[in-house]
């Protein structure tokens, strides 16, 4: 509680919601102050709430996402009204579709203006209505503290996700009372934790008649802190899991249970696991296209058990046999119990050969690439920073090829240290993600792995970082182009390359990234072969004062492999160009 | 596609109406009709939303709908076990010739005769959709110059109410949310 007052006291608006922030727990908003918002910084200006002042309202929104990624809290981010909240919209959306817990607090025009076409005014409650979890407009001051509870609940319970709070300047302008509530009523709301015993059972003997089974493993199993429970389930029958995108560091890659990241970019193993088995027991995954690519021929011999905190999700893109609906934990740790109960009464899952079988996809199509003659190979820069700064570390990324890489490459082996951006895709997320979980986490090392692209969208956070004193490294694989767009040129559109050249190259190096990270009074440092790797990371280790960019000037046509094309079947998978996998099915 | 008639127990706040509309367009959810009041309760409304989808896409609307914080209840009204209705006002040309005619019509139909006019004669009448569509049917011939038709409303039969047990309170303890 705050030495401004407590339960009862006559404030003002903007001070009752900066105490309701402070009774809600948030301890670092990021956040740029504007005319309608301007009220709460000055209460903000004396609060125990650290506030991280931004360059661009997307580095907020997406810094409270690497925050609450990073640490399980809820993030919150603060921006003014008109262009400042309609600047929170794509960490927003991004965040609805990552199901990460953020409150963002917007001002609003004066309620009297509202409607009007005022100075700065947007509709941001109507405009983030899709792509929040909740949303609110405040016009009473003394709903202030009621709606910033409310909201900090929706964010952080049931499937989590980003809630909106408007606030009217007239409302933070008045005076009020400040009530702290001591219990809210969301009649609409009841999140269902607890699995039903019944599916429990079900779930069970399905997994004991299976003899193909695959643990498909989704963030929500990360958001749920149910990574040890998954070992223990995993460890218990033997099972072989997969980890998508979002789930990547739930499962240890260094397993031999592990068949990694399944699908567009999933390993063989991954997408053949699936493909393959007779029974998906998906945990906090959402069967999304990504992953499973035609959704008619998607696994078609198996069964499935679908356990999700979000019912809507149980059965939206796949028929499912059992619908289990609780949090991923509770559901775990009940299978667990379950299971073990079988165990003891002699009753265990037979898979053996679909062990076998897969442990043989995985050693026969392990992950891997070619070294270009001339050039330094991305993976290879990946591989080597995920060993020397290892699995305690933090690593953000951005959205395309060099995500891809470092979801392969880096190897996680603990959850809540893979941050990115999966469901929406947003390039631009990792600088200012590492800033969030930075502060989140400024114990571990938290890496940045940018692409060329995505760098240039989000950079001016390197300022924040460099004032704030959040010391984030960033990795910049540099191929000097949209990589990702250019690999479906190469693949797709006949190798015509039409505008994905962004010219960070050795010809003209516009931007130059170590200038550019000298500028921001970080260090940039540069790397253009395998021989200077280990030496340029560890330099880069060595700095713990200053932000860090390196430099990777990378070979520019490597590509993303495995690839499942978009749109066709997962058996059309192929490990590297033209190269399909032989299943040599009789093993089975 | 089949029809199913809705009805969506929702808080009577501003913007649920939008939030509703927006997550059909969102989904790529078909209304058939909507039409929204208040109930027994002022601070609850009711929606009652008739959809024109498969089982399984139904499945969908329910469960995204049952998502938004604002939507506290969800009840399919089966055909058999509630009564429809819908309102229709609609302006038909009338003259000395035929007025007599129409005047049979609103007899036979149980319609009710809300407004004339010396060419026109403005008719009030209730009913389920196939009622209506009869009746405009009949109409016709004599010309129907306006017509506004009310979304459907519906209410399940029987004495149990789908209000009952929903302004329940579960009141959640405030602590600090995770942040």
């Amino acid at each position: 509680m705050t030495e401004q007052g407590t339960t009862g006291t006559q404030v003002t608006g903007a001070q009752s919601l900066i105490m309701s922030l402070e009774s809600a727990g948030a301890e670092n908003i990021f956040g740029i102050p504007g005319g309608a918002i301007l009220p709460a910084y000055d209460p903000l200006y004396d609060s125990k709430i650290r506030h991280i002042l931004v360059r661009h309202e997307q580095g907020a929104g997406h810094a409270a996402q690497g925050y609450a990624a990073a640490t399980g809290k809820v993030g919150v981010c603060m921006a003014t009204s008109g262009p400042g909240a309609t600047n929170l919209v794509t960490p927003i959306a991004d965040a609805y579709m990552d199901s990460v817990p953020m409150v963002a607090v917007t001002g609003q025009v004066p309620a009297a203006a509202i409607g009007t076409d005022a100075f700065q005014e947007a509709d941001i409650r109507g405009i983030t209505m899709p792509i929040t979890k909740h949303n609110f407009l405040v016009t009473d001051p003394a709903e202030i503290p009621r709606t910033v509870a409310e909201a900090f609940y929706l964010a952080s319970t049931g499937r989590p996700g980003p809630v909106l709070v408007d606030v009217a300047k007239s409302a933070l302008q008045a005076m009020t009372t400040f009530d702290w509530p001591a219990e809210i009523n969301l009649p609409g709301y009841r999140p269902v934790a607890r699995p039903h015993s019944k599916q429990i059972r079900e779930a069970t003997k399905l997994i004991l008649e299976a003899s193909k089974p695959v643990l498909y493993v989704g963030g929500g199993v990360i958001r749920a802190k149910a990574a040890q429970e998954l070992r223990v389930l995993a460890e218990m029958t033997g099972i072989p899991v997969v980890t998508t995108l979002m789930a990547r560091g739930a499962f240890p890659d260094s397993h031999p249970q592990h068949l990694g990241m399944p699908g567009m970019h999933g390993t063989v193993a991954a997408v053949a696991g699936l493909q393959k088995s007779d029974l998906i027991i998906s945990l906090g995954a959402r069967f999304d296209d990504r992953v499973t690519g035609n959704l008619d021929s998607f696994a078609p011999g198996a069964k499935v058990i679908h356990a999700d905190i979000d019912p809507a999700e149980i059965g939206k893109n796949r028929y499912v046999d059992v619908p289990i609906v609780g949090d991923c934990r509770e559901v775990i740790a009940d299978l667990i119990v379950a299971l073990q109960a079988e165990q003891d009464a002699g009753n265990t899952g037979d898979f053996e050969g679909w062990v076998k079988f897969v442990a043989g996809i995985k050693a026969q199509y392990p992950l891997g690439y070619d070294t270009p003659a001339d050039g330094l190979a991305p993976q290879y820069v990946l591989e080597r920073l995920g060993a020397i700064s290892g699995p305690e570390s933090i690593y953000c990324a951005g959205v395309g090829q060099h995500q891809m890489w470092a979801t392969h490459y880096l190897g996680f082996e603990n959850p809540n240290t893979w941050i990115n951006s999966g469901g929406a895709g947003t390039m631009g997320f990792a600088v200012p993600a590492a800033m969030g979980a930075k502060v989140g986490r400024p114990d571990a090392t938290v890496w940045a792995i940018d692409g060329d692209g995505c760098f240039q969208m989000t950079n001016q956070e390197l300022a924040t970082c460099t004032i704030e004193g959040i010391p984030i490294k960033v990795a910049i694989i540099n191929n000097e182009s949209l990589g990702m767009v250019r690999q479906w040129q190469t693949l797709f559109y006949e190798g015509r390359y039409s505008n994905t050249d962004l010219h960070t190259g050795p010809k003209r190096r516009i931007p130059d990234f170590v200038k550019l990270a000298d500028a921001y009074g970080a260090v940039g440092l540069s790397c253009d072969n395998a021989g200077d790797v280990d030496a340029t990371i560890k330099k880069a280790m060595e700095i713990d004062d200053v932000p860090v960019v390196v430099d990777f000037r990378v070979f520019r046509d490597a590509m993303v492999w495995p690839m499942v094309a978009a749109g066709t079947s997962n058996d059309d998978i192929k490990y590297a160009r033209d190269l399909a996998p032989d299943f040599e099915e009789d093993e089975l | 596609m089949t029809v199913h008639t809705l009805s969506v127990l929702v808080e009577n706040k501003p913007g649920v109406l939008a939030r509703i509309a927006g997550l059909f367009s969102r989904r790529g959810f078909n209304i058939d009709s909507l039409a929204v009041g208040p109930t027994e309760h002022p601070e609850i409304s009711r929606m009652t939303i008739v959809v024109n989808v498969e089982e399984s896409p139904l499945e969908q609307v329910t469960k995204q709908l049952n998502k938004l914080i604002e939507v506290i209840k969800i009840v399919e009204l089966e055909d058999r076990e509630s009564i429809e209705r819908e309102l229709l006002l609609v302006k038909v040309k009338a003259d000395l010739e035929t007025r007599s005619q129409i005047l049979d019509v609103v007899q036979l139909f149980k319609a009710r005769v809300v407004d004339v006019s010396p060419d026109a004669i403005t008719i009030e009448v209730t009913g389920n959709s196939d009622k209506l569509t009869d009746f405009l049917r009949v109409l016709e011939p004599f010309g129907i110059r306006e017509l506004v038709q009310s979304g459907l409303v519906a209410i399940g039969r029987g004495g149990r109410s789908i209000t009952e047990r929903t302004l329940r309170p579960v009141p959640v303890p405030v602590t600090a949310f995770g942040a």
